[in-house]
């Protein structure tokens, strides 16, 4: 018997006058009004356990409601209980938690030294980045299959089997929904790999009644040996790489691609004060020229944390209620509503039993030919994207301790100016200049330069 | 002078396990300093040494007559380049399940398993602690000419080329195969071959002489069970490391295959393996002392 699989999801959407459009997830894309595809940041949610796993898909399509629609390959035919509308607060806190962040260590007195350190977060992820008879009847006449149908929260949602890509392409087509050209060769693999098809569209009138002007993300929760992502159906028509932010729970540890290299994000370097004010800046630098170092061919692990606690914190851990909203079904609800965790408590190991995985990728078909492949290791080091900045002492002190300390900063603050430029790639030269800092002097000329001059 | 250079060097370069510790010392060093991997060398040194003192301690307690560390050096390199634990605990068991293996699974004069192979697939499979990273590679289709070169240099010296080349095409085959029939672009199918983790499963450790069937044609029937178990795994039960557990399933089957096609037994660095025959027809006990292992 064929174990089909798991969850992918893609993004087609559709925009015709009248019907809706598209919009993307999973690094898929949103579509305007008119044909033109723009590619825009995607976060999912991937919680796993053992061959379960619950899906959570967020946008930013800020666009008319009625140009909305997502179509996501799905491993089996979804009963009602299997969908569910998310809150999008909860991938805020998620992205909040674990993005990467600046601390700050304020030098003291150098005759009497004492560091403290402050946390801030790190810019967040979203900143980076016709008549039922008739429907049925033509799906028929084209080997598309209407399994289910449902509506869920301000969606009205179609569950598709089809027969060939390009009787579903059509069926879709004809049903409003403007499918990018090439995906029918997509849709094709996905269809001779038995999976169906989750079609979503906004329901304008429960949109209306539920009060909602954002869409909420959709969560599916299936079981399927596939621990996977597809993204190909996203990168069809796309304009240039797009940008996508997996946020992995699982119960052993954390959480890798097999067939794409993971690579942790660079870290723990000290970096010059002025980034403070352009963090966000700093962070889109060191992350393009990090993918370029790799080919545009890694994936980067920016988080891997057990979730019940956090050093230095950047947002307050997941409570066991949300954390249950995300769908980690394994965790008890401990009625604390949306308390958060607590900072500090360094519980016993895995005390939740959730491990975070923040994964960060900026893909396209050149050089991510095939989807998404994650493997869960036991592997519970914990890691973050973490930068450093070090205020100088300004204090008149003369002491020894001073004037050497003085002497040292000359040194440091070159140090941080040549790490900014081998993180972010920018021009050394104007670094020192933001910096208000000169150059380190010149090595003195060698004895033979000055023979024949 | 030159003269007594050679004299040195030829037995060296006669005995493929030479090139094969230069080439996986290489491919370490590399995985450590160019990509990142996640092992240091502290963890590298401590396996080594466990592997070394496993099979030093394996030869005393089987009265052999001389201790060889190439055998275990290069199981305990393999263990460095793919096994991944936060337990150096399990490393270390590692090392020693890979090396006490090959005195305790015997049949026929032979050790069943590959030794790095039992190693981590045993411990994937008792303690769930231990992981195989494939994609620590990356797919740099430089890096993957170059593994392929070096590796076939080895399979080559090791005169068991025919099963590395017999598991590449049925591997190919049926990666090829299953994509053109989902209609999936050729790219997909070239990306998963490029893999520097399946490279280095065919050219070091399926390759393995010394626990392949004697035979060409039961090799070459290896090989075939051997990929179709890796894809089933792969792709119909969508496990990862898909090679390595079907190697390990696969090893059961090879003394099965001695006996239905018998041949000549491999040793390492002999010029004329006839001169080791074994009749596996009249199963002949030989003396374990003259076990190269």
């Amino acid at each position: 018997m064929r174990r089909i699989a798991s969850v992918v999801a893609v993004l087609i959407a559709a925009a015709a006058w009248n019907s809706p459009a598209l919009v993307a997830f999973c690094g898929f894309y949103v579509a305007k009004a008119d044909t033109k595809l723009f590619n825009k940041a995607s976060q999912v949610v991937l919680v796993r356990q053992g061959d379960r796993t619950v899906l959570t898909m967020a946008n930013d399509f800020k666009g008319d409601p009625k140009e909305f629609a997502v179509v996501i390959p799905v491993p089996t035919v979804l009963q009602k209980g299997q969908i569910h509308i998310g809150e999008k607060a909860l991938l805020d806190h998620l992205d909040a938690y674990s993005a990467p962040r600046l601390v700050e260590y304020f030098d003291e007195d150098p005759c009497q030294q004492i560091l403290y350190e402050r946390a801030m977060p790190m810019p967040r992820a979203s900143a980076v980045a016709g008549g039922m008879a008739e429907r049925d009847t033509l799906a028929k006449s084209l080997g598309v299959k209407i399994e289910a149908q449902y509506t869920v929260g301000e969606y009205d949602i179609l569950i598709l089997s089809a027969l060939q890509s390009t009787g579903l392409e059509t069926w879709l087509r004809e049903s409003g929904y403007r499918i990018p050209p090439g995906a029918a060769d997509v849709l094709t693999s996905y269809i001779r790999q038995n999976l169906k098809f989750f079609v979503a569209r906004v329901n304008l009138k429960e949109q209306a009644k539920l009060g909602f002007t954002m869409l909420r993300p959709i969560q599916v929760a299936y079981e399927s040996p596939k621990f996977m992502l597809p993204i190909r159906l996203g990168m069809v028509n796309a304009d240039g790489p797009q940008e996508l932010f997996v946020y992995a729970l699982s119960s052993k540890g954390r959480v890798e691609t097999t067939n794409y290299r993971t690579v942790k994000l660079p870290t723990g370097m000290d970096v010059p004060v002025y980034v403070k004010s352009r963090f966000p800046d700093f962070y889109k630098a060191m992350f393009s020229r990090q993918a370029a170092k790799e080919n545009l061919s890694a994936i980067f692990t920016e988080y891997a944390w057990d979730t019940s606690w956090c050093d230095p914190c950047a947002a307050d851990p997941l409570s066991s209620a949300e954390l249950r909203q995300l769908g980690v079904f394994w965790v008890a609800d401990l009625g604390n509503g949306t308390r958060p965790g607590p900072r500090f408590p360094i519980p016993v190991p895995g005390a939740q039993g959730v491990f975070m995985t923040r994964l960060h990728v900026r893909y396209d078909a050149a050089h991510f030919p095939e989807d998404l492949v994650f493997q869960e290791t036991a592997d519970r080091t914990n890691f973050q994207g973490r930068y450093v900045l070090r205020h100088a002492w300004t204090g008149d002190s003369t002491c020894d301790a001073a004037v050497h300390y003085r002497a040292e900063l000359t040194q440091r603050h070159e140090r941080e100016a040549q790490n900014l430029a081998g993180l972010t790639g920018w021009n050394i030269t104007d670094i020192r200049r933001t910096m208000n800092v000169d150059a380190p002097p010149a090595e003195p000329a060698a004895w033979w330069q000055k023979i024949w001059k | 002078m030159i003269r007594a250079a050679f004299r040195f060097l030829r037995p060296i370069a006669r005995d493929p396990r030479h090139y094969q510790i230069a080439i996986l010392s290489a491919l370490l060093a590399y995985g450590m300093l160019g990509l990142d991997f996640d092992i240091d060398s502290g963890s590298s040194a401590v396996i080594l040494s466990t592997a070394l003192l496993t099979q030093y301690l394996c030869t005393r307690a089987w009265h052999l007559s001389s201790f060889d560390p190439r055998s275990p050096l290069i199981s305990g390199l393999s263990l460095c380049l793919l096994l991944r634990t936060d337990d150096i605990e399990l490393a270390l068991a590692a090392a020693v399940v890979a090396v006490a293996s090959k005195f305790i699974f015997r049949v026929n004069g032979k050790h069943l398993f590959n030794p790095t192979n039992i190693a981590i697939v045993g411990l994937m499979a008792l303690t769930g602690r231990v992981w195989v990273s494939p994609g620590q590679w990356g797919n740099v289709a430089f890096f993957a000419f170059l593994m392929a070169c070096l590796g076939g240099l080895v399979v080559n010296r090791a005169s068991r080329s025919d099963v590395t080349y017999a598991f590449i095409a049925f591997y190919m085959t049926l990666v090829f195969g299953r994509s053109l029939w989902l209609g999936e672009p050729l790219t997909i199918p070239t990306h998963r071959l490029q893999n520097g983790a399946l490279l280095l499963f065919t050219f070091f450790m399926i390759s393995d002489p010394r626990t392949t069937p004697n035979s060409r044609v039961g090799r070459i029937l290896f090989a075939f069970l051997a990929a179709c178990g890796a894809w089933y795994i792969q792709f119909r039960v969508f496990r990862t490391n898909g090679p390595l557990w079907s190697l390990a399933i696969c090893s059961l089957a090879v003394p099965l295959i001695d006996w239905l096609l018998p041949a000549r037994r491999y040793e390492w660095g002999q010029p004329k393996p006839e001169a080791l025959l074994v009749e596996a027809t009249k199963p002949q006990r030989i003396p374990f002392k003259e076990v190269h292992i």
